[in-house]
């Protein structure tokens, strides 16, 4: 697996090609937008019965990031469940995978639009956590420099290349991927997204490697 | 007809303009004509929205003239909800509808009252619905009537087919009998192919060389069809007509992508006899009466001598006169294929898959739309099931499969006990959420449209057409595109609608319909490898002939029961040339795990492209020994792991999902927020494979792949026939024969070490010039 490093605010990160940001000097690992219990929410509002694996899924490739990089603390940034009643009929199973996954480390669970309160899972949940300069929060705030986010889901692609989850990368923010198993992305050509960014900074693109494009070349077609 | 009005199931077969649908009415004419039957009498179900259209037009005079007391209403996708709502509290004597909107009818808690007393169904153009799910989805819903409406009896209206007796085991009710009346098939159609100074091209089909040679047709008889294997071909072909049409001739344009006003003024034009000329696509292909028509023009190979005959059953509705019809060569290989086509036709040789048991998406569906409209008791409606024809196998346990998908989700991991979608109450199937009827009644159907965006000018209400999502997402502003004929502008895309301006003058970039890819049919195919085996080609034009001796000269000629492989170095990449003649779909496949192995063996495959008689694939290593490739034992080894990661598997899971209720299309809510909210049905494809390899979806999937898209089938018998005999012939420049192929559309990325290496490098130099590589 090859990754990327960068500086953003003068510390160091690693975007990882699995769509796991990780801080060294603090062994902070740090994914965003989950989404646990998607499809039990989609089923208990009388839509479609669809494979109920993700949140299996999903844990399985957390626990893959976090044995690989065994970080002292995890930040989860935001829609980590699909919503709050989801939270609460996460499986068994699932419960046991998290605290054998949060044993030994601090774990912040930020709160995001679709998760927003408290959830009866060990961790702290917080709105926002500040480490070092570095603002972790759910969806970005324009103003702020130094910035970590998720929630929009961003994917990129080289033109005539399929589309791919994405970092998306400038001077003063990060935007992490979705890491969660059923979960869409938004493009970054999408206005939403392009009017967030300067052209000038990166796409991260996940995958086999982490490779980095300039944001420019991912809205040429 | 009159004299086996009695009948349970009749099925009749006349070629095309047989008069046989008016026949198909007489007795449900003579029934009602006395005036006391109250409530729906007849219904007519028929493939396209055109047809019902036409019938309840040629219907409406003679009941009219006749002072019937008999009331004829169509009711389709473009029927509006106030008249649709009408119909239901007070159905007409006769419905003329489509197998969709007769499903959705089924669905309604009121079906029992709207069926009841209903006496007779008109299948028309039953051929063609039986060659699809759409006619597996009308058949359960006719057991469904069938069961409100004991006397109900069934006709059945087939053009010319290879088979008779399959078909009329689907339409009866099983295991009653159903006679076929075969009607006389009128005198041998004249079919020629159309042979211009200027020499097709080597590749596409858009054929714009015969433009003149056919515009001077379209001046020597009275009306001419046009048809178009494709809707974007038909779209070319009509513009290059007008620039051509120095006289104005009155020419019009009609597919499935146009808006409904465009279609059916194109339709009030041709009955009027205003319009010299259409041109149309497979939306055509059905019996509507369009009067005078007196020539049918081919454009491209006709792919299916059963197709080609009915089309060129449409010109000439009068019986005894022999119908004329003219086949164009878009291409220097199709010229091969026509002349092929036109023996086949001359004996008599029809082709045809047979079909396979009903499919159990479909089965799924019908399970939900019998859950809208009442609870039901299982045990009945597995009885139900079994009275259709296609369904007559279907075991206990595949039925119970069905209903614990649709209950349950039907997962090894049972997670949603709380949340079923149906709930057995009392020895009764009922849905939990009675609001989900609403969503279920919004995907009912088994035409899989791609997702398409309405077309239309800035500012003004009217839709041109429709677009394909992913080729609105090509566009950037200022690209031109044709559509309804004329070619427009890309200015934007504004809540779901492609916005566009008025252009002339610029050679367009072309839309991309959907439309279904048909593969030559095996038995043209082999007729076509049997004409290569011949010495010399009299009935070809010299142009072909002279291409296919420099073939002979320069290589080989493929041959029936060998497979021949060219390899030879061209632009910089290492090229394979298979000769299977085995059609597009298995040459997909055959592709996909060649370049597996191919990937597997270090040979660095990039991509490949497919036509029916080759298959192309390019790379950055040569194949010096191509045998192992080609190891039958190898091929049907590496097939099941193969299957499971391939794009084609999962369109085909997309579909059957679809069908079968597990994805919904029809949420225009969630396109509206954003593509974010939704995520590709390949992620739920490689969740189940991966968590819940048995599921049914994933059997279904496996089981249609292998018919359909993937038709393993086929690859299986050329490796019989061949026996794995390999010709491998090499080259150092490329063939006549494979010179199409570098020019064909459609080329499918393989995404492995070689395209790795070629991205990582398109990415350092981005990164270079972007000044970035030291970051």
């Amino acid at each position: 697996m090859s990754d990327f490093a960068f500086t953003l605010s003068d510390a160091d990160f690693v975007a990882r090609s699995d769509g796991t940001l990780w801080w060294p000097s603090k062994r902070l690992l740090c994914v965003s937008d989950l989404h646990l219990g998607k499809s039990e929410r989609i089923a208990r509002r009388g839509g479609t019965l669809l494979p109920p694996y993700e949140t299996r899924e999903t844990l399985w490739r957390l626990d893959a990031a976090i044995t690989a990089t065994d970080p002292s603390c995890v930040i989860c940034l935001g829609d980590s469940f699909d919503d709050l009643t989801a939270a609460e009929n996460v499986s068994d199973d699932a419960r046991k995978t998290l605290t054998q996954l949060q044993a030994g480390r601090d774990w912040i669970w930020i709160e995001g639009n679709h998760d927003a309160g408290p959830v009866d899972i060990g961790g702290t949940h917080r709105g926002e956590v500040v480490v070092d300069g570095i603002t972790f929060r759910h969806i970005t705030d324009k103003a702020t420099r130094g910035e970590i986010s998720g929630h929009y889901h961003p994917k990129a692609g080289l033109s005539g290349l399929s589309q791919r989850a994405c970092f998306l990368l400038d001077k003063t923010k990060l935007i992490l991927p979705a890491f969660g198993a059923y979960t869409g992305g938004l493009s970054v050509r999408d206005p939403v997204l392009s009017g967030l960014f300067d052209p000038t900074g990166l796409a991260i693109l996940t995958g086999k490697t982490a490779l980095a494009v300039p944001i420019s070349a991912c809205l040429k077609r | 007809m009159l004299d086996r009005s009695g009948e349970a199931s009749l099925l009749l077969i006349a070629p095309t303009g047989g008069g046989k649908t008016l026949a198909g009415f007489l007795p449900s004419l003579v029934e009602l004509s006395g005036g006391d039957h109250d409530g729906l009498h007849t219904l007519y179900v028929s493939p396209l929205k055109a047809l019902a259209a036409d019938i309840k037009r040629n219907l409406g005079t003679p009941i009219s003239e006749m002072g019937l007391p008999i009331r004829v209403e169509d009711r389709t996708g473009d029927t509006s909800y106030t008249q649709k709502r009408r119909q239901r509290a007070d159905p007409p004597h006769i419905l003329l509808t489509t197998p969709e909107s007769l499903a959705l009818l089924v669905s309604y808690e009121d079906a029992p009252r709207i069926f009841k007393g209903v006496q007779r169904i008109i299948v028309d153009e039953i051929h063609a619905l039986a060659e699809s799910k759409r006619g597996d989805q009308l058949m359960l819903a006719l057991s469904r009537i069938q069961a409100m409406s004991p006397d109900l009896r069934r006709v059945g209206l087939s053009a010319t087919v290879e088979d008779p007796a399959a078909i009329a085991h689907g339409l009866a009710k099983h295991p009653d009998p159903c006679p076929v009346v075969l009607a006389d098939p009128g005198p041998e159609p004249d079919i020629s192919m159309l042979v211009t100074e200027e020499k097709p091209p080597w590749s596409g089909g858009g054929a714009k060389y015969s433009v003149p040679a056919v515009l001077d047709l379209v001046k020597q008889h009275k009306t001419t069809l046009i048809f178009h294997n494709t809707r974007a071909q038909a779209e070319i072909y009509f513009h290059n007509l007008w620039l051509a049409n120095d006289d104005a001739l009155p020419i019009g344009i009609h597919h499935g992508s146009l808006s409904r006003d465009q279609r059916a003024k194109v339709e009030a034009a041709m009955v009027r006899g205003d319009l010299r000329a259409i041109v149309c696509t497979g939306s055509l292909d059905l019996g509507i009466d369009w009067g005078d028509v007196d020539l049918v023009v081919q454009i491209g190979a006709p792919k299916n001598v059963k197709r080609l005959i009915q089309r060129i059953g449409r010109a000439n509705h009068r019986y005894n006169a022999p119908s004329k019809a003219v086949l164009v060569p878009a291409n220097r290989f199709e010229v091969v294929e026509c002349v092929a086509a036109l023996e086949a036709a001359k004996d008599h040789d029809l082709d045809g898959d047979p079909k396979g048991a009903g499919p159990r998406d479909v089965l799924c569906q019908h399970i939900l739309i019998t859950a809208c409209a009442a609870p039901f008791d299982a045990t009945e409606l597995f009885q139900e099931v079994k009275t259709v024809g296609a369904y007559s196998t279907l075991s206990r346990a595949a039925f119970d499969d069905c209903l614990d998908f649709c209950a349950t989700g039907g997962y090894a991991l049972q997670a949603y006990d709380q949340w079923k979608r149906l709930k057995e109450v009392g020895g009764k199937w009922q849905l939990r959420d009675p609001r989900s009827a609403a969503r279920i009644r919004m995907n009912i159907g088994t035409i899989f449209d791609i997702e398409t965006l309405k077309v239309k000018f800035r500012r003004s209400p009217k839709t041109l057409g429709e677009v394909e999502e992913s080729f609105a997402a090509t566009l950037t502003k200022g690209d031109t595109f044709l559509i309804g004929g004329q070619i427009v502008r890309y200015e934007g895309l504004n809540q779901l609608v492609v916005e566009v301006s008025r252009e002339k003058g610029r050679t367009p970039k072309v839309a991309t319909f959907s439309g279904t890819k048909f593969a030559t049919s095996t038995q043209l195919n082999q007729r076509i490898l049997s004409m290569f085996s011949r010495d010399t080609w009299p009935a070809l034009p010299a142009h072909t002939a002279e291409w296919l001796q420099l073939q002979r000269e320069m290589s080989k000629l493929p041959q029936a029961g060998r497979i021949q492989v060219e390899t030879f170095p061209q632009d910089g990449r290492e090229n394979m040339v298979v000769y299977g003649f085995a059609g597009v779909n298995a040459h997909r496949t055959l592709g996909l795990i060649l370049t597996q192995r191919m990937e597997a063996a270090g040979l660095n495959p990039l991509g490949f492209v497919v036509t029916d008689y080759a298959l192309l694939i390019w790379g950055l290593t040569p194949v010096t020994d191509v045998a192992p490739l080609f190891d039958p034992e190898n091929i049907r080894d590496g097939l099941e792991t193969w299957l499971q990661g391939n794009a084609v598997m999962k369109r085909t899971f997309r579909i059957a999902a679809t069908v079968a209720g597990l994805i919904e299309r029809n949420s225009r809510q969630g396109r509206k927020s954003g593509r974010q909210a939704t995520f590709s049905s390949d992620i739920l494809y490689d969740t189940l494979a991966k968590y819940d390899p048995d599921h049914l979806m994933l059997r279904i999937t496996r089981e249609e792949a292998m018919r359909g898209l993937v038709d393993f089938g086929r690859i299986e018998d050329m490796l019989q026939r061949t026996k794995g005999q390999v010709d491998h012939i090499v080259v150092n420049r490329i063939t006549p024969l494979a010179a199409p192929l570098f020019l064909e559309p459609g080329r499918i990325p393989v995404f492995g070490e070689g395209r790795d290496k070629l991205l990582q490098d398109k990415a350092a130099a981005l990164m270079r010039e972007a000044g970035l590589s030291d970051l």
